[in-house]
């Protein structure tokens, strides 16, 4: 994780810190915020990971922050500010997208949904809140639409997991069975009306993430009958160590590591998201010229062949030995039971079968390049 | 888990237990517990001499990688091959779960460290 800003002003909580330190969750600081890194007391980290691939596990992810944009030109603004293209959501429908400096860089990347026919909710990460929101804001003054940060008005609630469906449809009267992937509804839930419930997530398994009221007695009362409902499932918390591992397995992006202001679009492999061929967005023209100017590196999986793990920041290396690149997200991967990581290389080094060095505690250890994800979840019916 | 009293500790969470000119090392639960689960251990080879104070291998866990510190000088007389495969086994019992086996240089360098009653305290104070 990123070290955190020495002008970090004061460390934040979450509605549900009280909750989490009662549970004996071991807490760490992340991106200013005093967040539950594993739950000890059920099992830790390989064992929260591994409930969310076979049943199913709760996080609080209240650090992430939400932005709204509504009016007439709500669309034109999203559209103006991220590289996907929002024009294409049914209302009720999200996609995941991204902020673009000019220069075709991250400014962070996000999930839009589309809440109504003027009406688009943004969440983005926690470490970025304030720059985001400043972003948003700055860049949407010429469109006619209100720019709001709800970032502390929400608790938000990962169900993640196979069973999350099964556990969340005892506590709502919304019928998730129509929910699909990347789709939202509104129902209600805990007896709570009119609750956002949001199918997405950020462990490459199916999932919902809830928005409640963010008061401290109603978060930990949702966060408890989640809990005590998911017992059938085998349900356990699970803090932002099993959140990144399991977001590892599924090859998705974390800000400042596989994305970051001097990353581009191309170099991250996310050019599915961003659609070129929607009206001008900011970062387009820096795109349109890196791709002719071709790739200088590109991010890779890598599984280690010899015995080592892989760390953020460690060196890649060539087989001589000379530094090609380096890890921006290393692991031991609980599901998969072995050492992966994502990587930036030079492209001669990326095809799949390529095999590099990864400089682990002085010591080059061999790797492999390897097709991601790393983890698909399996098609269920 | 309570701390073996035939046992010395490091600061740095190493247990050494001694026998006349050999002695056992590993790294105490209170090391385990802090680290969460562990998925890789880093030993030196059989021969090898280790310095008092120095590091002799390291061991990671999900999250975390920490070296581990010699709590005596000597010659490596045995690997526990077994921790390569099988990491969990030291969150288990960390205790019994041994690492290397070293002949040792000078028994008297034993003499600088903790009791089980006193890094008990030690990790008390540490707010572990």
């Amino acid at each position: 994780m990123p070290a955190v800003s020495a002008t970090t002003p004061t460390i934040r909580k979450t509605a549900l810190n009280a909750v989490h330190r009662k549970m004996g969750a071991k807490m760490v600081e992340f991106n200013g915020w005093d967040m539950p890194v594993e739950y000890p007391s059920v099992g830790g980290i390989i064992a929260e990971h591994n409930a969310v691939r076979n049943g199913v596990g709760i996080f609080d992810v209240s650090h992430m922050g939400d932005i709204r944009l509504q009016g007439p030109e709500a669309l034109a603004a999203v559209q103006h500010i991220s590289m996907n293209d929002a024009s294409r959501l049914a209302i009720g429908q999200a996609q995941y997208s991204a902020l673009l400096y000019p220069q075709g860089t991250f400014v962070d990347d996000v999930i839009v949904h589309r809440l109504g026919e003027n009406d688009y909710l943004l969440v983005i990460n926690a470490g970025t809140r304030e720059k985001d929101f400043n972003w948003v804001r700055d860049n949407t003054r010429q469109f006619n639409c209100k720019v709001e940060n709800l970032s502390d008005d929400f608790t938000q609630i990962a169900i993640q997991g196979p069973k999350g469906v099964n556990l969340l449809q005892k506590l709502t009267d919304a019928d998730l069975s129509a929910v699909k992937f990347c789709w939202v509804t509104r129902g209600t839930v805990c007896g709570l009306n009119n609750i956002l419930i949001a199918r997405t997530g950020y462990t490459a398994e199916d999932g919902f993430e809830i928005y409640v009221p963010a008061d401290e007695a109603t978060s930990a009362m949702v966060w408890n009958q989640v809990l005590e409902a998911g017992k059938e499932f085998g349900a356990i918390p699970c803090g932002l160590g099993a959140r990144n591992t399991l977001r590892l397995e599924g090859s998705l992006s974390l800000y400042g590591h596989e994305i970051s202001d001097t990353i581009n679009v191309w170099e991250a492999g996310l050019g599915r998201f961003c659609k070129m061929e929607k009206p001008d967005f900011i970062g387009r023209a820096a795109l349109e010229t890196a791709k002719t100017a071709g790739l200088k590196r590109t991010l890779v999986g890598l599984e280690m062949i010899e015995r080592g793990i892989a760390r953020d920041g460690y060196k890649v290396q060539d087989d001589t030995c000379r530094e090609i690149g380096y890890v921006t997200s290393g692991s031991y991967a609980p599901f998969l039971k072995k050492n992966i990581a994502l990587a930036y290389v030079p492209p001669e080094f990326a095809n799949v079968g390529s095999t590099v060095k990864v400089e682990c505690r002085s010591q080059g250890v061999r790797a492999q390049v390897v097709p991601t994800p790393f983890y698909k979840r399996p098609k269920r019916a | 888990m309570p701390y073996p009293t035939d046992f010395k500790y490091t600061k740095e969470h190493e247990w050494i237990k001694v026998d006349g000119n050999s002695a056992t090392v590993g790294i105490t639960d209170h090391a385990q517990e802090a680290l969460g689960d562990i998925v890789f251990v880093e030993l030196p080879k059989s021969g090898t001499e280790i310095t008092k104070g120095k590091t002799f291998g390291s061991v990671e866990s999900v999250k975390a990688v920490s070296d581990l510190y010699a709590p005596a000088s000597g010659t490596v007389a045995e690997v526990n091959g077994e921790l390569a495969t099988s990491p969990e086994k030291i969150n288990k019992d960390a205790h019994g779960s041994w690492m290397i086996k070293l002949t040792l240089k000078d028994p008297n360098e034993l003499n600088g460290l903790l009791a089980a009653a006193d890094y008990e305290k030690f990790v008390a104070e540490e707010g572990g």
